[in-house]
């Protein structure tokens, strides 16, 4: 299953946030979560990870600080601040709002696939 | 390690060309390669395909800096530095501040002058004189030239300065006024040696401070109208309280030490803003080759039409020196921005019908002037126009002569450059003829 660019893009922020609210992370440990977490199925380029991070930090959702990496690289950290964990819980709120009407309108939950037919074939 | 290494580092120079990404963005990036390669060595993969598969996962280098770019935006707006890059290369202290002395002195140095003498004749022939050396001494005060190098340029300007009036001219002599339109001429050379500090035998260099002359111009020109705006404002605000004798007064003070101000603020400014922004110069250039391309043809058909036989007097033949001078200069510019490396294209094409209608325009006014000369005699003025004709005509031809054998894949684009830069001597030869020679021939008339 591919799922949707743009549907992709809307998520990213929260899991990011999502992951950071579980301890303070870096980049490549945050993308490794971000696969295991979609089993794959994310179809995301690693380098695009960066930005986001760095748009978080500006708006203050994060906070960053270099440190160095167990074989002595430089490397930034990344940990979520008050602001962030709040900005995480609106967006949960938001998420699932759109589940559940999206649920109640097809029926038998996000699981079915007759009904996302059904609404194709509409 | 060694494959992995120059693999990374030319990955390194692809993300680092974009503005948008810092050095710090860098280190992050790369950082997530090396672990991401790493992991897929231990899958089993060879350190190649790790890289490549790595390098694939982190997504394509214009994407990811287009991202940077839309989070970065500001980063593509540079900032005038106004006290040098720390840590640049042959940086001095504080540019800054030299600067600004550089300037006070070149200011209250032409004040000194106007209330010695501004109105004699002697003060706008030398103005140059007490504006353009201060410059030289600024780029010798930040290049360092060899000491000898040093004792000749100011030996050269003092021999221009005793040069200049040492003359007996006679009252509203032609002499006196091209002296003092050639003298800045002259100047700019010795401006140009202390800017190239010792390698101005060097083609490349030459070529520097030609984009350097320009640049420096449009500077110029811009800080002018900004000081003419402060003026009028200055007059319109201050008009109901003070009456005009005052600053008149004011602006007398303000109008020469502004303008000699401003020589060195705006030498100071093309080195300054060179990493801030792209050169202005091309731009102008690459916008109004093509619109004096067509203005030429269309002049060239019209003179054809009207018949050649007209007379012609002295101030058109200094229209065209003019002419020529601008045309060169849009040759210039527009041959200095230009990538030696791409093959010549449609705007050298465009670049060598202007030069081409420009000389056979020039042709014929110079064939006709040349039939006047004969019957009204020589005079200094008419001499000095042509013989800069002649100069002017001369450097063109060389120039479509070389762009028209690069575009028939005959030539290098780079030896329109070197012609241009070995043609220089020429004008400052002709700079210190006008000066020194020429009154002498014609007896300080």
């Amino acid at each position: 299953m591919n799922i949707d660019k743009d549907l992709v893009a809307a998520m990213a922020s929260p899991l990011v946030l999502t992951i950071l609210a579980e301890g303070g992370s870096y980049g490549y440990a945050i993308l490794k979560r971000v696969r295991e977490l979609s089993g794959g199925e994310l179809e995301w380029s690693d380098g695009m990870l960066y930005p986001l991070l760095h748009r978080l930090e500006r708006l203050g959702h994060i906070r960053a600080e270099w440190g160095s990496s167990p074989e002595g690289r430089r490397r930034k950290n990344y940990e979520i601040t008050e602001s962030g964990l709040s900005q995480l819980a609106e967006q949960q709120r938001q998420w699932q709002t759109a589940t559940r009407a999206l649920g109640a309108l097809w029926g038998q939950g996000p699981r079915s696939g007759s009904g996302t037919m059904k609404l194709a074939g509409a | 390690m060694g494959v992995l290494e120059t693999q990374i580092s030319q990955w390194r120079a692809a993300v680092t060309r974009n503005r948008a990404v810092d050095a710090a963005d860098v280190e992050e990036l790369e950082g997530h390669l090396r672990e991401q390669v790493a992991d897929l060595e231990l899958t089993g993969l060879s350190e190649e395909e790790a890289f490549l598969v790595a390098v694939k996962r982190l997504g394509a280098v214009d994407g990811v800096t287009a991202e940077f770019a839309r989070v970065h935006g500001d980063r593509l707006w540079k900032q005038l530095v106004l006290d040098g890059e720390p840590g640049e290369p042959g940086a001095r202290g504080r540019p800054l501040l030299a600067m600004l002395a550089f300037a006070a002195v070149a200011a209250v140095g032409i004040q000194l002058a106007r209330l010695a003498g501004g109105d004699q004749p002697w003060f706008t022939r030398d103005l140059a004189l007490f504006v353009l050396p201060v410059l030289a001494a600024y780029f010798v005060w930040l290049r360092r030239p060899p000491r000898r190098q040093v004792i000749v340029l100011a030996a050269a300007v003092a021999a221009l300065a005793v040069l200049a009036n040492v003359f007996p001219f006679a009252r509203d002599a032609q002499t006196g006024v091209l002296v003092g339109i050639h003298l800045p001429v002259v100047l700019w050379f010795v401006v140009g040696v202390a800017y190239l500090s010792g390698e101005w035998r060097s083609s490349s260099r030459r070529m520097d401070f030609v984009r350097f002359t320009g640049e420096w111009a449009i500077y110029y020109v811009l800080i002018a109208l900004g000081g003419g705006v402060l003026m009028g404002l200055t007059s319109l605000v201050l008009a109901p309280i003070v009456d005009g004798d005052v600053y008149e007064q004011v602006f007398l003070f303000a109008v020469p030490s502004g303008a000699a101000a401003a020589v060195i603020v705006a030498a100071w400014l093309v080195e300054a803003k060179k990493s801030v922004i792209e050169n202005i110069a091309p731009v102008l250039t690459a916008i109004f080759t093509p619109l004096f391309a067509v203005m030429l043809v269309a002049a060239v058909i019209g003179y054809l039409i009207a018949g050649i036989g007209h007379p012609f007097n002295r101030e058109l033949l200094i229209a065209f020196d003019a002419l020529l001078l601008v045309v060169l200069a849009l040759v210039l510019y527009g041959i200095s921005a230009r990538d030696s490396l791409k093959p010549v294209g449609l705007t050298d094409a465009l670049r060598l019908v202007a030069m081409i209608a420009a000389i056979v325009l020039d042709l014929l006014v110079l064939g006709s002037m040349l039939a006047r000369i004969g019957d009204d005699g020589f005079t200094p003025n008419r001499v000095a126009a042509l013989v800069v004709n002649v100069i002017l005509l001369v450097d063109l031809a060389g120039t479509a002569w070389i762009t028209a054998r690069a575009i028939a894949g005959r030539a290098a684009a780079v030896a329109i450059d070197r012609w241009q830069t070995g043609y220089l001597p020429v004008f400052a030869a002709w700079g210190v003829v006008a000066v020194a020679v020429l009154p002498l021939v014609f007896w300080f008339a």
